[in-house]
C-alpha cells in the first residue's frame, strides 16, 4: 500500500514550508496516525518511500516520541497524566477509576477493543490537576466520579 | 498586599480574544504597526528589549536582547535565518504558555513577528508540544487570520519586512524543550540535543543562524515596544524586570496561572492568591520553578520571587512554576515520581544521564516502597554529583541531579527512616488496578 492520495497532496503542500522535505516528519507521522489509527510497520514504510528515506530511519524517529503508537490500540485512547502535580491531587485514583469504567488494564486495551488506557508524563495542565487526554481533548479538574462519567459517555 | 500593574493577561481575559477582530479592538498588532509604519530599525527594537531588562521566560532567564545580538550581521552573513519559538512547554508544574496560546494567540503571533523582525528572520517556526491541540489550533487559526490581513507573509503592512510563520508539532518528548533538541526534532529527527558550540545563532536550524525564544518571552515584546523599555523596567526588581506568569499547582486551594510583577513574595502568592494550603495543612516543601530546580522547605515561603532571591536560597526561578507539597506527603514518593520522569525523558546519548536517571529512579522507587538498601541515600548523592554540573551534552542530567541533591540535603532523615524501617511511614495506600503485562 502506498500513502493515501490526500495525504500525498497534503504532505507535498507542507513540504513547501521547509528547506528540507524530511522536516515534515513529525507532522506527517501525526497525520498518518490520525488516518490509520496507529503507525504499523507498513505505515512507516509508506512514509519512508514518500520521503525517500530508509524505513529504519523513519522508525528511528517514530520510536523516540511517546505520542506515536507503534502498536494497535483501542478506538479511543485515554492518556492520564501521572506526573507530580497530578499525583499530588489524586492521579492514581483517576487511573483506577478509568481502568474500572473502561475495563482496560493500564497500558492495555479493553476486551471490546473500545479503549486503550495509558499514563503520560506532565501534560502541562498542572493548575487543573488531575487530568486526562481523551482522543486529543483535555479533561481537567477531574474527580474519580467525573472521570468515570466522561469515559462512560463516549459512544 | 503589593499592587501589581497587569498587562500580560488583560486581553486573554476578554471573551473571544482569540479572534482577530476582538484582539485588534483590544490592541493586538499595535506595536507591529508602529514599528513597521514608523520604520523603527531592527537595531532599535533590540536596544529597547535590551534596555527593558527582559529575560527569557523558558527557564534559563537569559537576557533576550542580548541573545538577539548573537545573530550574525546580515550584511556579512547573508545566509537564511530563522526564529524557532519554543512552545514545547513540558517542565512539570509549568502550564503558562498554554494560556497565552489558547486565549491570546494574536498577541503571541505579534510577539513572534516582532522577534523575527529584530533578528531579521524570514521565517518563524513555532514548535508546540504535540499534546497541546487546542493551543496549536488557536495559533494556527490566528496565523491564517493575520495572513489574510497582510499581518503575516510578504511585505507585511506594505513594509519591506516579510516573514512566514509556521506551526510545527512535537511528539511528547520533554527533551525537545531543550533548544538544540527542538531544532533536531523540527528537522525531522530524534530529539537528540547537539553539543554546543556551535551555538544556534551561528549553526541552528538546517545549519543556518537561528534564535530560539520561549512563548512568554516573545509575548512580552509588543508591550515593551508599545509602552517603552523604561515602563517595563519600572516593573519588577533589580535584575528581574516586568511581569511573569506564575503557575501554582499541587496542594493549594486555588491552583491557577496568575500574573505578578517580580518582587512579590511566594507567601503572598500562596496566601492571597492561591487560597492557602488545602485541608488546612502545613507546607512541607515546594518547587519554586518547576521540578528541575532545588526543592525549598516550607519555611522558605517568605522568599521574594525573582532570579537573585531564589538563587540566594539555593534554588532558581526556572519557569516560575510553583509546586506546593503539604506536610502529609512522603518526599520519597515525590522523588519517586520526579526521578521516574527524568528517566523516562532522558534521550540516552550521554551515559551519565542515561544510566544516572535510571539509577535515581530505581533507588527512589525502592526507598518509597520500603525496599531501600542501607547505603541508598548516600548512593543517591554520589550518583547525582556524578551527573552534574555540566558533564553532559545538555542540562537534562543536571535537571535530574538538582532536585535529588536538594531532597537528600533537606529530607535526609526522612529518606533514611524509610530505609531503616523498610517502610515509608508517610505512604498512603494506592488504589489497585490491573496493569497490562501483569506487573506494576
Amino acid at each position: 500500500m502506498a500513502l493515501e492520495a490526500n495525504l500525498v497532496a497534503e504532505f507535498d503542500q507542507l513540504a513547501k514550508n521547509y528547506p528540507e522535505k524530511r522536516a515534515i516528519m513529525m507532522l506527517a507521522l501525526h497525520r498518518l496516525q490520525d488516518v490509520r489509527g496507529w503507525l504499523s510497520p507498513e505505515a512507516l514504510e509508506d512514509l519512508a518511500a514518500y520521503l525517500g528515506m530508509e524505513p529504519v530511519e523513519v522508525f528511528g524517529v517514530a520510536s523516540f516520541y511517546p505520542m506515536y503508537r507503534l502498536r494497535p490500540c483501542g478506538q479511543h485512547v485515554v492518556s492520564i497524566c501521572h506526573n507530580i502535580s497530578c499525583d499530588l491531587r489524586g492521579a492514581q485514583d483517576i487511573v483506577a477509576a478509568v481502568c474500572e469504567a473502561t475495563g482496560a488494564p493500564l497500558h492495555g486495551t479493553s476486551p471490546d477493543g473500545k479503549f486503550t488506557v495509558t499514563t503520560v508524563e506532565c501534560a502541562g495542565a498542572c493548575a487543573n490537576a488531575p487530568m486526562f487526554d481523551l482522543d486529543g481533548v483535555y479533561h481537567e479538574d477531574l474527580t474519580p466520579e467525573k472521570a468515570k462519567q466522561i469515559v462512560r459517555s463516549v459512544k | 498586599m503589593s499592587q501589581t500593574e497587569r498587562y500580560l493577561l488583560t486581553r486573554a481575559n476578554i471573551e473571544g480574544a482569540h479572534q482577530l477582530a476582538v484582539a485588534e479592538k483590544n490592541g493586538a498588532y499595535e506595536a507591529l504597526r508602529k514599528v513597521l509604519k514608523e520604520g523603527i530599525p531592527y537595531s532599535t527594537v533590540i536596544d529597547e528589549v535590551k534596555k527593558s531588562g527582559l529575560r527569557g521566560r523558558g527557564g534559563a532567564g537569559f537576557s533576550t536582547g542580548m541573545k538577539w545580538t548573537f545573530m550574525p550581521d546580515p550584511a556579512k552573513d547573508p545566509r537564511p535565518r530563522y526564529l524557532a519559538v519554543n512552545a514545547d512547554e513540558s517542565e512539570p508544574g509549568t502550564c503558562k504558555d498554554r494560556v497565552i496560546m489558547q486565549r491570546d494567540p494574536h498577541g503571541f503571533v505579534e510577539g513572534v513577528l516582532l522577534a523575527a523582525y529584530a533578528i531579521r528572520a524570514q521565517a518563524a517556526y513555532i514548535y508546540v508540544r504535540g499534546e497541546y491541540r487546542l493551543p496549536h489550533d488557536r495559533v494556527k487559526a490566528a496565523i491564517e487570520e493575520a495572513r489574510a490581513k497582510n499581518l503575516v507573509g510578504k511585505n507585511i503592512l506594505g513594509s519591506d519586512f516579510s516573514c512566514e510563520v509556521y506551526m510545527h508539532r512535537g511528539g511528547g518528548a520533554y527533551i525537545c524543550g531543550e533548544e538544540t533538541g527542538l531544532m533536531e526534532s523540527l528537522e525531522g529527527k530524534r530529539g537528540h540535543p547537539r553539543p554546543k558550540p556551535p551555538f544556534p545563532a551561528m549553526f541552528g536550524l538546517w545549519g543556518q543562524p537561528t534564535t530560539v525564544n520561549n512563548v512568554e518571552t516573545v509575548f512580552n515584546v509588543p508591550f515593551i515596544m508599545n509602552r517603552g523599555s523604561a515602563w517595563f523596567a519600572s516593573l519588577g526588581t533589580a535584575n528581574s524586570k516586568g511581569n511573569f506568569l506564575c503557575g501554582i499547582s499541587g496542594h493549594v486551594n486555588k491552583p491557577g496561572v496568575y500574573e505578578f510583577s517580580f518582587g512579590i513574595t511566594a507567601k503572598e502568592i500562596l496566601e492571597q492568591h492561591a487560597g492557602g494550603m488545602w485541608k488546612g495543612r502545613g507546607l512541607k516543601a515546594w518547587f519554586p520553578g518547576g521540578s528541575s530546580c532545588s526543592l525549598l522547605k516550607g519555611s522558605d515561603i517568605d522568599v521574594v520571587l525573582d532570579h537573585d532571591s531564589l538563587r540566594a536560597r539555593g534554588s532558581s526561578l526556572g519557569t516560575a512554576a510553583m509546586i506546593m507539597i503539604d506536610d502529609h506527603t512522603s518526599m520519597a514518593r515525590v522523588m519517586e515520581i520526579i526521578s521516574r520522569f527524568y528517566d523516562h525523558e532522558s534521550c540516552g546519548q550521554c551515559s551519565q544521564c542515561r544510566e544516572g536517571t535510571q539509577w535515581l529512579s530505581q533507588i527512589f522507587r525502592r526507598i518509597a516502597h520500603g525496599k531501600g538498601k542501607a547505603d541508598d541515600v548516600a548512593t543517591l548523592e554520589a550518583l547525582a554529583k556524578g551527573m552534574a554540573p555540566g558533564k553532559t551534552i545538555c542540562a537534562l542530567s543536571d535537571a535530574a541531579a538538582i532536585p535529588t541533591l536538594s531532597a537528600v540535603r533537606l529530607f535526609k532523615d526522612e529518606l533514611i527512616e524509610c530505609v531503616t524501617r523498610q517502610a515509608d511511614p508517610l505512604a498512603v495506600p494506592q488504589p489497585h488496578y490491573a496493569v497490562a503485562g501483569g506487573h506494576h
